[in-house]
């Protein structure tokens, strides 16, 4: 490495971590020098947060070594961490949502007054202070802090952290929720940050963002360290490259799955669809017998859209059709009746029924639709949830056990399980590869494909990783900013395309 | 709606204002009705009556305010305890009023330091880890005697009796004490980071914890006040009473938590303020006085309207939270335009 | 071994083996404690039978509380809509001196149950539709409860001499067994009919578990939030009727008087946790029975009602501990370290 050892603000080398039962960090170094925007870039599950909540003192790491400013240290709680001048701004807001806006940025740190009483007229006043000159912001500081907007509160969150008088800035993913306006302006900050000396480390999934505001990149792959670059020098199809860990060429054309539409039978249509935030004038149908991507970076509004589908969402605007008839969608049990299924993408938290045994997980949807006393006799209950544990090698010790003492893949696999023993006639799958071993995936992919061609059951496939859908997709819907921007069509789709299109340089062949 | 009214509505003192407004409409309403309702010594006997309920209520509303499902259901018990405590101890041994009441409150820390150690390390659900406590207390009581204990130490007769005068009327040594740890558990909330940790945790405990506050130390503190104020709501108790028995102060905890409730404290935690519960304990006392002043109405319907008020309330917050979220969205789309508009 | 080894590691295990403790202690202790015999008037009459007779109501209320608290909620009005259930029925029947009801028996008793799931469902409105705190929703009934108990008699402790009346708590005569029993077993039969022949039990349980994925998998979670507070005033109503017909009166201040706490406790005791999710019907009933034998056997033993609380409490603090989380962790820690000890050794 060119840079010399001075420069380094942290070094962090050879970094293990185990969760129980799993190596989350193998061996991973990250470097940061005095006085850069470095961004920590992977795909989910790659292990950034991971390395971030090491490096915070949230998780203590198994092996490795950490020297921060010349000293090795062992941070071993977010306090400790903060007063080093290590501060964070996680991607969900963690702020406290009922004290006010100045409390907020001085909790533990309050001004004091005569009787070491706080201070709070200092207090605020400082806060307003503080907002104003560096963030450019003038809001009335002693109103309680969920008085303001997501975005708002994330840029409170990033005037609590500049102000704990830091040396490194962690971003993780601050941008997700800001609009263009204030993101340029915390790039504004970042910038002066910057020529104050501060370190910066920026994660985010945003690749224009990178570009923008980055000098060095840090990637991890699966809990590995791929490599550190510099900015300049990777040209972008390059980075995604290494971050999913497969070389891509311009003309490479994955045809895995036939891409022919068998059908031309709409089984859903929406018509300039509308659910505010979530989904923007969304016009698009799914075939009989097809299987649809949706393509987009995360956030982009994938899973709005097919939680809109399902009714989790309630649509303002616009119309949805089943079969050709209008329907009405309040709740998903309306389109479950419709004869729709989602596997949402949040397995843990919306996905499965931790402490119910694998069984219960299978019948529960079916139950619910058949009501509370059409209920299912156990044998029936233990014929079906054999007969899906075979059908997609659920690998269970028995049907008893509890779903959450199950591997991810396997967890997967019973809410596909649950849906199928529905019946449905559209299966959407979210992201259901995520966080899975590689046997498990393949194996999904290949059942989303039988499920099309041998029950003409429509499946809406979403996923980040593009080689899946190029894989099992015949139809990838590209998504942007809440928006479908185009659509890739049968022979077109090739991870290329996708980021192409993606990236707002490929408008199709049509 | 005018601005001001919706701005007024999403303060986080709009339910103080609201139990104020309510308060002073009830003891109009007395004043009203009743000839010699409208004098200062009957709003005083509000303070003189209700001495250890606010004492109690106080401790309460630190619990409740720490979030995670905090409640204390001992206090009632604690009362009872300290009660007959007091009593045992001028009556069977030597030990002098003054030193008796400073052992009591030791009883208050012990339970509190229970409490908050089955809440704190093995993360047990306060309801029921105080449920434990409550019935503990209660059968200790009865441990010491079964039958109602009279106090008759002189010195300790006088004490109770000891009043401050303000012009033609008088305060009470209790409602005294009372006012003061009123005085005290506001500023304590307000102005020590203690106060604001409380609140913190109470607002989103994995939030404080990331902000580097000692949740679990904050916590067990919480409860520990908790039991001192039940120890002293219990002095303040047997001034009135002169007595221990195992049935005094029963269902006091959950008078404490209505008054909390009525007073703007939400039981999700977080949100509340010492003041408020002050005046949702006089609101039970103004019913009270009514009904006594009434005649015929019998005691019941002060709970009748204790629940009445405590389902407006509750609903009134339930409105309130929608009321912030939509002034929310409205704050996120206007910036949203104008962010557009620059564009 | 294998089957020795799923036993000990049951939930029901420790509730079962804190009754046993109990019965063992009694069986030493106190003469003829298991001894049932039958009196002049072929009623049997024995320890055993009255620690069962007195369990009733706390079984009827603690199986009500068992849906409330496996959905993640609590519901602590139940003794004050006991007392409201008692004073309905007594108000139907009068208390005319001559013994002649004012209205027939079975209008009282369905006025008394429909009182009961009124409550239920003025509870299910709250926390179900208006999405307030179980703990606070029903803290509104469990206050003014007792109120509207006393403005239904309108304050007099009305005393019912309609001899039927006190069949209820009582015998129906030429039955050897107490009707509370009768009930209370009917009660456990609709349980368990809930329970096994329909899905309740599963839409209670994934609700409790986890009330996202419940929805995303297409459960009304309002409806069943709904149904567990009617039924637990249901229970509540009919544990009413009981405690009403016990003393023949309906005494609005004392009627039902600490139930909730108990039934909580029984529940508890029972393995299900106050979180939400897996409930334990069993568990419930031995938890009930265990607090009531407790009681029974401290009488016996000749400590008196009022001081019984402080020994139940350090059983409650001691059995909700051992079922901890951290004591479970703790226990794994230590074993591992006896473990790894020996084998230094």
């Amino acid at each position: 490495m060119a840079s010399n050892e001075s420069d380094l603000i942290l070094e962090m080398k050879n970094i293990d971590m185990f969760f129980p039962g799993v190596k989350a960090l193998k061996d991973v170094t990250f470097n940061l020098k005095k006085g850069e925007i470095h961004s920590l870039m992977g795909e989910n599950g790659a292990g950034k947060s991971t390395l971030v909540k090491v490096l915070t003192g949230v998780y203590q790491k198994t092996n490795g070594s950490i020297r921060f400013d010349g000293e090795i240290i062992e941070p071993k709680s977010p306090k400790e961490s903060q007063e080093m001048g290590i501060s964070t701004v996680y991607q969900e807001v963690n702020l406290c949502s009922n004290l006010t806006v100045a409390e907020n940025i001085f909790i533990g740190r309050e001004p004091r007054g005569k009787f070491n009483q706080i201070d709070w007229q200092t207090m605020n006043k400082n806060a307003k202070q503080l907002l104003h000159d560096e963030l450019g912001i003038d809001i009335d500081v002693t109103k309680v802090l969920d008085f303001y907007p997501v975005a708002m509160q994330q840029m409170i969150a990033i005037a609590r952290a500049i102000d704990t008088k830091c040396k490194i800035l962690i971003l993780d993913e601050p941008t997700s929720s800001l609009s263009d306006r204030e993101t340029e302006r915390l790039f504004q900050i970042m910038r002066n940050l910057k020529n104050m000396g501060i370190s910066i480390i920026f994660i985010s999934h945003f690749l224009e963002q990178i570009y923008t505001i980055c000098d060095r990149v840090t990637i991890l792959r699966d809990g590995t360290y791929v490599g550190a670059y510099d900015l300049k020098e990777l040209p972008r199809i390059q980075l995604i490259s290494k971050m999913m860990g497969k070389e891509i060429k311009e003309d490479e054309i994955e045809a895995v799955v036939d891409k022919s539409v068998p059908e031309k039978e709409n089984f859903i249509e929406t018509d300039n669809v509308t659910v505010p935030g979530k989904v923007k004038d969304l016009t698009m149908n799914i075939k009989k017998g097809e299987v649809v991507g949706f393509g987009g970076l995360l956030g982009s509004g994938r899973t709005e859209i097919a939680e809109m589908l399902f009714g989790i969402t309630e649509k303002t605007q616009g119309t949805i059709k089943v079969d050709g008839v209008e329907v009405s969608v309040k709740s998903p049990m309306d389109q479950m009746k419709n004869r729709l299924a989602f596997c949402p993408e949040d397995r843990k938290l919306a996905g499965i029924i931790g402490d119910l045994s694998v069984r219960e997980n299978i019948i529960l949807a079916m139950q619910a639709k058949d009501g509370m006393f059409k209920h299912m006799p156990r044998h029936k209950q233990n014929e079906l949830a054999d007969y899906y544990i075979d059908l997609l090698r659920i690998k269970v010790s028995d049907r008893e056990q509890l779903i959450k003492n199950l591997s991810g893949g396997n967890q997967q696999k019973v809410i596909i399980a649950r849906w199928l023993a529905t019946e449905p006639n559209l299966l959407i799958l979210d992201e259901p590869t995520r966080g899975i071993d590689v046997g498990t995936k393949t194996e999904i992919e290949g059942l989303a494909v039988r499920l099309a061609k041998e029950k003409r059951m429509s499946v809406v496939f979403i996923s980040g990783e593009m080689g899946e859908m190029v894989r099992t997709c015949s139809r990838i819907l590209i998504i942007r900013d809440h928006e479908k921007i185009t659509e890739l069509n049968g022979d077109e789709i090739s991870t290329a395309h996708i980021m192409q299109a993606i990236a707002g340089d490929y408008h199709g062949q049509a | 709606m005018p601005k001001f009214l919706s701005d007024l509505i999403a303060s986080p003192r709009f339910s103080f204002y609201v139990t104020g407004l309510l308060f002073i409409i009830l003891f109009g309403i007395g004043s009203v009705s009743f000839e010699g309702f409208f004098s200062p010594q009957v709003f005083l006997n509000l303070f003189i009556d209700n001495a250890a309920l606010i004492i109690v209520t106080v401790g309460v509303t630190f619990c409740i305010l720490s979030g995670g499902g905090g409640i204390d259901l001992s206090v009632g018990a604690v009362v009872s305890l300290t009660c007959m405590s007091l009593a045992y101890l001028m009556r069977e041994t030597s030990i002098g009023p003054y030193t008796s009441m400073f052992l009591v409150l030791f009883i208050g820390v012990a339970i509190g330091l229970i409490n908050g150690f089955f809440i704190t390390f093995f993360k047990l659900q306060p309801f029921i880890v105080t449920l434990g406590t409550m019935f503990l207390c209660r059968g200790l009581t009865a441990m010491i005697s079964r039958d109602s204990v009279p106090i008759d130490n002189a010195v300790y007769g006088e004490l109770a009796f000891t009043s401050l005068e303000i012009g033609d009327c008088f305060l009470s040594l209790g409602a005294c004490i009372a006012l003061i740890v009123v005085v005290i558990a506001t500023i304590v909330l307000r102005y020590t980071s203690f106060g604001r940790s409380v609140y913190a945790i109470g607002g989103n405990e994995q939030s404080a914890r990331l902000m580097g506050i000692r949740v679990d130390r904050v916590r067990l503190l919480v409860y520990v006040i908790s039991g001192v104020c039940s120890a002293l709501g219990g002095i303040a108790y047997s001034w009135i009473m002169l007595s221990g028995y195992t049935l005094h102060g029963l269902g006091m905890e959950m008078d404490a938590i209505a008054s909390s409730v009525i007073g703007g404290t939400q039981l999700m935690g977080g949100v509340g303020f010492i003041p408020g519960t002050l005046l949702g304990v006089m609101i039970q006392g103004t019913i009270l006085t009514i009904i006594s002043f009434q005649g015929t109405l019998s005691a019941w319907w002060t709970k009748i309207v204790v629940g009445i008020l405590l389902c407006l309330f509750i609903v009134m917050q339930a409105l309130v939270t929608e009321h912030k979220n939509r002034l929310m969205r409205l704050n996120a789309e206007g910036s949203a335009k104008k962010a557009k508009k620059a564009k | 071994m294998d089957k020795l080894k799923q036993f000990t590691q049951s939930s029901l295990m420790l509730p079962l083996c804190a009754l046993a403790v109990l019965l063992l202690f009694n069986a030493i202790f106190v003469d003829d404690f298991f001894t049932i015999s039958m009196m002049e008037n072929g009623n049997l009459y024995g320890r055993p039978i009255d620690i069962l007779y007195r369990a009733s109501s706390l079984i009827i209320l603690a199986l009500g509380m068992t849906f409330v608290i496996a959905t993640g909620g609590i519901d602590i009005s139940v003794g004050a809509v006991v007392a409201i259930s008692a004073a309905t029925c007594c108000l139907m029947l009068g208390g005319d001196i001559s013994g002649v009801p004012e209205h027939p028996f079975i209008v009282a008793i369905i006025a008394a149950l429909c009182a009961g799931i009124i409550s239920g469902i003025w509870n299910g409105t709250l926390v179900a539709k208006f999405k307030i705190q179980a703990m606070v929703a029903t803290l509104i009934l469990m206050t003014s409860g007792r109120g509207i108990a006393q403005l239904l008699t309108d304050g007099q402790i009305i005393t019912v001499y309609y001899t039927p009346f006190s069949y209820i708590g009582g015998n129906i005569p030429g039955v050897m067994v107490p009707t509370a029993m009768i009930i209370a077993f009917l009660m456990v039969c609709l349980v368990v009919f809930l329970d096994r022949k329909t899905s309740l039990g599963l839409m209670i349980q994934s609700v409790g578990i986890n009330p996202t994925a419940s929805r995303y998998a297409g459960v009304k979670v309002t409806a069943v939030l709904f149904a567990v507070y009617i039924f637990s005033g249901f229970c509540a109503g009919t544990a009413g009727l009981i405690e009403g017909s016990l003393i023949r009166a309906a005494d609005a201040n004392n009627a039902g008087l600490n139930m909730e706490m108990d039934a909580i406790l029984a529940v508890t005791l029972g393995g299900t946790l106050m979180v939400g999710g897996r409930y334990y019907i069993g568990g419930t009933i031995i938890g009930a029975i265990t607090i009531q034998t407790l009681t029974t056997t401290m009488y016996a033993v000749g400590v008196s009602s009022d001081r019984l609380p402080a020994i139940k409490a350090i059983v409650i603090l001691l059995i909700i501990t051992i079922q901890s989380e951290r004591f479970k962790e703790l226990y794994r820690n230590w074993r591992l370290k006896k473990s790894k000890e020996a084998a230094n050794a």
